[in-house]
């Protein structure tokens, strides 16, 4: 039993100075962006790097804090997981979509033309 | 010191003063008469600190109806101004006051009215449903409904202190930014949908787990009453939607105070993005309130026509359906925003085919009642008439998935007609249905048919009057949130007719008030001692009314769909149910804990200061939050055991009075 509450509490400080460390890594790599320091990465590589340290930190709090793998009933937990990717790509990818395709009325007259000899050389 | 906040803060104009006055009038009026009976304890102890979902129901169901009162007195300051604003005529409200009043009337009613009681019957009823004693966090539950207390607080709490936003029930920037509107109006709504917002999330979360996890032996999903698949279906959006809300919301908190960039035109921020997020939780919030009321009403019409659900598995897909497909329909609140025909025509055929799982449903209600013995109680008529506005309302929704229709009528009453269609017609009726069908089972006697079927008359016949002009209105042009227009154009009429419409809903409200008042004055002619006053068919009906704290003595057992009429079927007893254990045997409650109400006190505290940007009060509030959830969790003492003897003694006196009854 004690043994047991040791190893709890030794993970909860685990994932919780790990997620202070993550937060403050994405921190630091941005505010080094605007400081003198000079251009550390471009733009692109700065969201990729900050998605990834985004991503490892839903790890460490799903392991550490919510216990995933230590269940009773994992069947749950994999609907659940799975609806979520699900309605989290619904809106990312649909964001992005309807974000991408905002300017479709207000292309020059030029643009249009061009576009519109695109789509049906492509065919629908 | 005290941040934004100053005198210049409190009203000024009359109307506004007015109102004030009143609400702090009526707010001093409780307080003196809850001191003059010397309630207060009473109160405390038995009611705010209860961790019993059927009390924190009965809260949910207050709060709610006081703010349904303010809604819809809202609407009467909305429509008197419409019917005499025309020409020269300048109306009763500045156009100021009247964009604050339609803005609070609709963050109103469908956060903290509709969201209000669709929890307080989800507590009342559904651990009964599911045979469970409780929900799965009880505690949780409790800080839920004090977060959303907090947030209809905050709210009304504008009326007297600064002002609300003007800018719509969505706050669409840039006029939500902090460029067009610096004042504290959109700051309260952004805190309390935000207080409130957390307070729905962790329900959400709450009744999720209470159903996979606590149903009561035998219910396996399959055996599960319709009701708890509408729950479950609403709460799953709720669970995955929420988070976009507070994410939403969060980002516009940060452009306006830390000059952040998310939704502003310039430095790289996009207004658009707002409208796109806002409704991607904002859709499948419709159909959040929606479901439940679908639930309800399938109870009832199996109930009233003394059949079994006519389509038992269908109804479950078609809720799995609407879950999955409210997730993608968000884009036909924006078809005019700009995208091209691509996006607009999948999300115009994905809104269109959403119609048919919520057809299904509709057809398996009349089928239900196909060839049953019908009996014409009230909670049959809100869904007889439920039926008939949803189809209209649902007809009209249909039309405007049309991206070209769309276009025609976007933002304009026809709109407005179509939305409160499906909210009032929809789910506001299945509340009202849940409401008198199951008052008896949370207070023990039956309420008065008679008023309950003129205020359903008067609630039918106000609510055609008082939308139906508005689709004609719509045709014509008229535009949503109109506080003046042109005499030449013909439409005061159609306005006149609208705010009669609203009188007319008006009377509905005062019968049933009057309904409640006289059920509790004739009580004793109207009480339930059997538990099942309609003939009921689920598992809620066959404890006693009202329910123990404790729900049911023994844990049923579940053998079918309708475990409760089965057993009255095969026995021609009302009573003997299969239970999980032979004997009684010792269950533990929640106590009682005031730590909800602390939590969610220092959340108000702390959204009141950043709105008047205290800041030193707003560090105090938060942590005071963190405080009290740490103390919280170091409390092991947290319940009380009912024994086996005294449960046996509890129940041998129930099963005395339905005896005697019989």
């Amino acid at each position: 039993m004690k043994d047991s509450l040791r190893v709890k509490r030794q993970g909860y400080i685990f994932g919780f100075v790990g997620s202070l460390i993550l937060t403050m890594l994405a921190y630091l790599l941005v505010s080094s962006q605007s400081m003198s320091m000079g251009q550390l990465f471009n733009p692109a590589g700065l969201i990729v790097g900050l998605a990834i340290i985004a991503v490892v930190q839903l790890f460490v709090q799903l392991f550490f804090f919510l216990h995933l793998g230590q269940e009773s009933r994992p069947r749950w937990n994999l609907l659940g997981f799975g609806f979520a990717a699900i309605v989290v790509i619904i809106v990312v990818v649909g964001s992005l979509w309807i974000m991408n395709n905002l300017n479709y009325n207000m292309m020059t007259p030029q643009a249009m033309d061009q576009y519109m000899r695109a789509q049906s050389q492509k065919g629908f | 010191m005290l941040g934004r906040l100053s005198w210049a803060a409190f009203p000024h104009e009359m109307i506004v003063l007015g109102g004030a006055v009143s609400m702090v009038g009526a707010v001093a009026l409780i307080i003196a008469a809850l001191s003059y009976f010397k309630l207060w304890t009473w109160l405390w102890r038995e009611w705010l600190t209860s961790l019993d979902p059927k009390r924190i129901g009965v809260m949910y169901g207050v709060v709610g109806g006081v703010m349904l009162v303010r809604g819809v007195i809202d609407t009467a300051l909305l429509r008197t101004q419409q019917a005499l604003a025309a020409g020269d005529n300048p109306g009763i409200l500045t156009s100021d006051h009247f964009q604050q009043i339609f803005t609070a009337h609709g963050t109103m009613m469908i956060f903290f009215v509709a969201m209000g009681l669709m929890f307080a019957i989800i507590n009342l009823i559904l651990p009964l449903q599911l045979g469970a004693r409780d929900v799965a966090f009880p505690f949780l539950n409790s800080v839920s409904f004090w977060l959303f207390a907090a947030g209809a607080i905050l709210v009304n709490v504008s009326l007297v202190i600064g002002e609300f936003a003007a800018t719509g029930w969505l706050a669409y920037p840039p006029l939500s930014g902090i460029a067009s509107s610096p004042g504290v109006g959109v700051d309260y709504w952004l805190w309390s949908l935000q207080i409130a917002g957390v307070g729905s999330l962790l329900s959400g979360i709450n009744f999720l787990v209470t159903i996979l996890r606590m149903r009561a032996p035998g219910m396996t999903l399959k055996k599960m009453p319709i009701f708890a698949w509408s729950v479950l279906g609403s709460m799953t959006l709720v669970a995955f939607a929420f988070p976009i809300l507070t994410a939403t919301l969060a980002m516009l908190s940060l452009d306006r105070l830390l000059g952040m960039h998310f939704f502003t035109s310039e430095a790289g921020g996009n207004p658009m993005m707002y409208i796109n997020l806002i409704w991607a939780w904002g859709h499948p919030e419709v159909y959040i309130l929606i479901l439940p009321a679908f639930g309800i009403f399938s109870e009832i019409v199996a109930t009233f026509s003394r059949k079994r659900l006519f389509g038992y598995m269908s109804m479950v897909y078609a809720i799995g359906a609407i879950t999955f497909l409210s997730f993608i329909v968000w884009l036909h609140h924006f078809f005019t925003m700009g995208a091209g025909a691509n996006v607009n025509a999948f999300f115009g055929i994905m809104t269109a085919v959403i119609a048919v799982p919520t057809g299904v449903k509709v057809f398996n209600w009349l089928f239900t009642m196909y060839r049953g013995r019908i009996r014409f109680a009230t909670p049959m008529l809100w869904f007889m008439g439920f039926v008939v506005t949803f189809t209209i309302g649902g007809m009209t929704g249909v039309l405007m998935s049309v991206p070209a229709i769309d276009f025609q009528v976007h933002n304009s009453l026809f709109l407005v007609a179509h939305f409160h269609n499906m909210i009032i017609g929809g789910v506001l009726f299945g509340y009202f249905a849940g409401f008198s069908y199951w008052f008896p089972k949370v207070f023990g006697f039956t309420l008065n048919e008679r008023l309950g079927k003129y205020a359903f008359w008067c609630w039918i016949i106000g609510f055609l009057l008082a939308f139906m002009p508005l689709y004609i209105l719509g045709f014509m042009g008229a535009t949503r949130r109109l506080d003046h227009y042109d005499a030449s154009l013909g439409w005061q009429g159609l306005f006149i007719v609208a705010g009669v419409g609203v009188l007319v809903i008006l009377m509905g409200i005062g019968f049933q008030a009057l309904q409640i008042i006289v059920s509790i004055v004739q009580r004793n002619k109207h009480r339930d001692t059997t538990g099942d006053p309609w003939n009921g068919r689920t598992l809620e009906w066959s404890t006693s009314s009202p329910a123990p704290a404790y729900n049911f003595a023994i844990t049923p057992k579940v053998e079918s769909r309708d475990p409760f009429w089965e057993a009255k079927q095969a026995r021609g007893k009302t009573l003997p149910l299969q239970h999980a254990t032979k004997e009684y045997v010792d269950i533990y409650l929640p106590k009682n804990t005031p730590l909800g109400i602390y939590i969610a006190v220092s959340s108000f505290v702390v959204g009141f200061s950043v709105i008047w940007h205290i800041w030193w009060l707003a560090v105090i509030g938060f942590i005071g939050v963190i405080a009290f959830i740490i103390i919280r969790s170091f409390d092991e003492d947290t319940e009380i055991k009912i024994s086996a003897a005294e449960l046996k003694k509890a129940d041998a006196a129930r099963l005395a009075l339905h005896e005697a009854a019989r």
